[in-house]
């Protein structure tokens, strides 16, 4: 049998190869663009996902309002900016401005919403849980539909676009090298965070033992909250990027953007921060590839259909640890 | 006395469902249907706020057959399934006729219901062309010209006016969009002249369509026409400007009005569109605005009108009938020809309006203006 797979593995690999070599040699400046196209897209997903996978590492549980999060990250991001953009203030400080407020609120909403759906579940099956994040996130939903309005509403890009960057704007703009260089440094900044801070040792040790952890005197409660302000303050940077980028919100934008980013996680190895980046530039840039050179109106089951096939050779993921697990 | 007793039951029970329709009731129920929350919203709420300032108008004047107007109000969210749901409620809440639905999908899968009931709808969007061509909706007619009369449009002005040779169409996937790409692209292989160097669906709602805008550069499309409604559509038309694609987009009506134009902003500019007839010369579509502005404090929307003209017709059928009656008033929907906000309007044999058309818009400063 594990011939078999090898074998197969192999021979697919190399009509990827094949065609691939084929299309750069045809191409190879289309090609390329749909790389840097793929990649921003991958960046998108990775800003969402890493906040799904740094909750389910610790807690095992899918945070299905975390697309709603990263909502209204942006939603709080066009209403700063509108606001002070009125007041006629300085672009510069209204850009610094609206990243704060977002994150600052996006952040309140993070740690609210463990605290009043997730929290009291804490100790009850983790169907309970799943289902009062999905509650949590049509609640969210609804509300914002309720209180802001159910139109989607124009974002002026926050991001200018760069004097120097011109004669190369139309291979990628301004805002998608952004997104990707701001996809780097947060990976970096969370890896540095996890493996060098107090508190990110502290993650570490409740991911693999909470019992343990409470035990040996660290705050479980704490280090639960940290790991949800975190995740929104990146949810939150990712939907002011991606806003920039496709220039209008609504209400409903976390829904998609959520579900595309969950996948990704999941395709990485959720639980995994480099599992998160990488599964999401995986989707992205075969998604890329698939439009380019295929039928854009399959790319949804593609992107499904590399799921499938990811999870029945690695059933955790690319990077996923491999003990057994219950979802 | 047990026997009597059930005979009792029986009656006082048969008399409360025999009862039900209303037979006694002295208003006629009329019911507005269409998509009033959601991302589509505004489309279904410009036509509802038609339909309230006509009942109000018709009321003023003593309703229809000396009764008042009762309106009642259905949310289809623009989705089939939840149509369905919808027309069986407002049917059993005794609608005795339909102002609706605003999207295709949603009012051809509500129609089945209606039919069965034997009431006849009247819708200010549906556009598309099953809904009078197929002829399985008898009891349908509508304010708005159908799709096959604007994909003509669409692909005269391309080929004649715009000269291009090399066409992309992209839609998507939805009854509206994709039904109208394909109108269009059997339009253009009629014709001959036009090569549609591109023919595909996009996912809406995505997060990125930087791959489908390669490509479209990739075909050397100078005219990229697009299949569906005003928000996927502002994202790709602001990534073609972006990546300096030299293409000329061309929508429907999905993407005509402020949504568009607001939404897009300053890359809007230069975009075409088909739309209905502009008709804002009419004095009682100036009158009709200015209630509007009166009552709600903006400019009507898209639909505004249409919804307007759809109560206009049936009332003027029920009158011409003399009763509600649905072969009577079918009958007489043939025969009227309204003083409506669009210009006198009747109808054709299959439930077509006569009298409103399309035109051609172009974005000139921010704002759609009539170009031919």
């Amino acid at each position: 049998m594990r011939w078999i797979n090898i074998a197969l593995g192999v021979a697919v690999a190399g009509i990827i190869c094949f065609f691939a070599v084929r299309e750069l040699l045809i191409d190879p400046m289309y090609f390329f663009e749909l790389f840097l196209g793929g990649l921003t897209r991958g960046s998108i997903y990775a800003l969402i996902a890493l906040g799904y996978t740094m909750v389910y590492g610790i807690i095992q549980l899918i945070n299905f309002a975390h697309g709603e999060i990263y909502m209204i990250g942006a939603m709080t991001a066009l209403i700063v900016a509108s606001v002070l953009g009125m007041w006629g203030w300085n672009t510069a400080v209204i850009v610094i401005l609206a990243f704060v407020f977002a994150i600052v609120y996006s952040c309140a909403y993070g740690f609210t919403v463990e605290k009043i759906a997730y929290k009291p579940l804490r100790n009850a099956p983790r169907l309970s849980a799943l289902i009062s994040a999905i509650g949590m996130s049509l609640f969210l939903q609804n509300y914002v539909m309720l209180a802001q309005t159910p139109e989607y509403l124009p974002f002026k890009s926050l991001i200018p676009d760069f004097k120097f960057w011109e004669p190369f704007a139309h291979i990628i703009t301004s805002v998608e090298i952004t997104i990707i260089v701001t996809t780097v440094i947060v990976m970096i900044l969370l890896g540095i965070l996890i493996k060098f801070t107090r508190i990110g040792k502290a993650m570490r040790a409740t991911a693999q033992d909470k019992v343990m952890s409470a035990l040996l005197g660290i705050n479980v409660n704490n280090v639960i909250s940290a790991t949800f302000v975190v995740g929104s303050a990146t949810a939150a940077i990712g939907g002011v990027l991606i806003a920039c980028h496709v220039g209008q919100i609504n209400f409903f934008i976390g829904f998609l953007a959520g579900l595309k980013a969950f996948i990704a996680a999941v395709l990485g190895g959720i639980g995994s921060i480099p599992g998160a980046v990488l599964g999401s530039l995986v989707l992205g840039i075969s998604e890329s590839y698939f439009t380019g050179y295929f039928y854009s109106e399959y790319e949804d089951v593609f992107a499904f259909t590399i799921l499938v096939i990811i999870l029945i050779f690695r059933p955790s993921g690319i990077l996923g640890r491999h003990d057994a697990q219950k979802v | 006395m047990k026997s009597f007793f059930k005979v009792l039951a029986v009656a006082v029970l048969s008399m409360i469902v025999f009862a039900a329709p209303g037979f006694a009731s002295d208003t006629v129920k009329v019911a507005s249907a269409g998509v009033i929350s959601g991302d589509l919203a505004p489309y279904g709420i410009s036509a509802l706020r038609g339909v309230e300032i006509a009942v109000e108008d018709l009321n003023a004047k003593g309703g229809i057959l000396g009764k008042k107007i009762e309106l009642l109000v259905g949310d289809d969210v623009c989705k089939p399934e939840v149509a369905v749901n919808i027309a069986t409620k407002l049917v059993s809440d005794g609608a005795q006729m339909i102002v609706g639905h605003v999207c295709s999908g949603a009012t051809i899968a509500a129609n089945k219901i209606y039919k069965d009931a034997n009431l006849l709808i009247a819708s200010p969007a549906s556009t598309n062309d099953d809904l009078t061509f197929s002829g399985e909706h008898p009891n349908f007619f509508r304010t708005i010209a159908n799709d096959g009369a604007q994909a003509i449009l669409m692909t005269d002005f391309v080929k004649n006016e715009i000269k291009a040779k090399k066409v992309a169409l992209i839609h998507d996937k939805g009854d509206y969009g994709k039904g109208q790409m394909e109108l269009v692209r059997n339009n253009f292989e009629k014709m001959g002249g036009v090569e549609i160097v591109l023919f595909e669906g996009v996912t809406t709602g995505a997060v990125d369509y930087t791959a489908i805008v390669q490509k479209i550069k990739r075909s050397d499309a100078e005219v990229t026409m697009w299949g569906g409604y005003h928000s996927d559509a502002s994202k790709i038309v602001q990534l073609l400007k972006k990546k300096r694609v030299d293409t000329t987009f061309f929508g429907a009506d999905g993407i005509i009005g402020d949504n568009f134009t607001n939404l897009a902003g300053k890359y809007a500019e230069g975009v075409y569109a088909t739309g209905p007839n502009d008709t804002s010369g009419n004095p009682l579509y100036q009158a009709l605005s200015a209630k509007h502005q009166k009552k709600y404090g903006e400019d009507p929307g898209t639909f505004f009108h249409n919804g307007y003209a759809c109560m206009q017709a049936l009332a003027a059928a029920a009158e011409k009938a003399g009763s509600l009656d649905y072969d009577a008033m079918r009958a007489a929907m043939f025969e009227i020809t309204i003083d409506s906000p669009l210009g006198p309007i009747g109808f054709d044999e299959k439930g077509d309006v006569v009298g409103a058309g399309f035109s051609v818009y172009k974005v000139i400063d921010g704002k759609y203006q009539q170009v031919n």
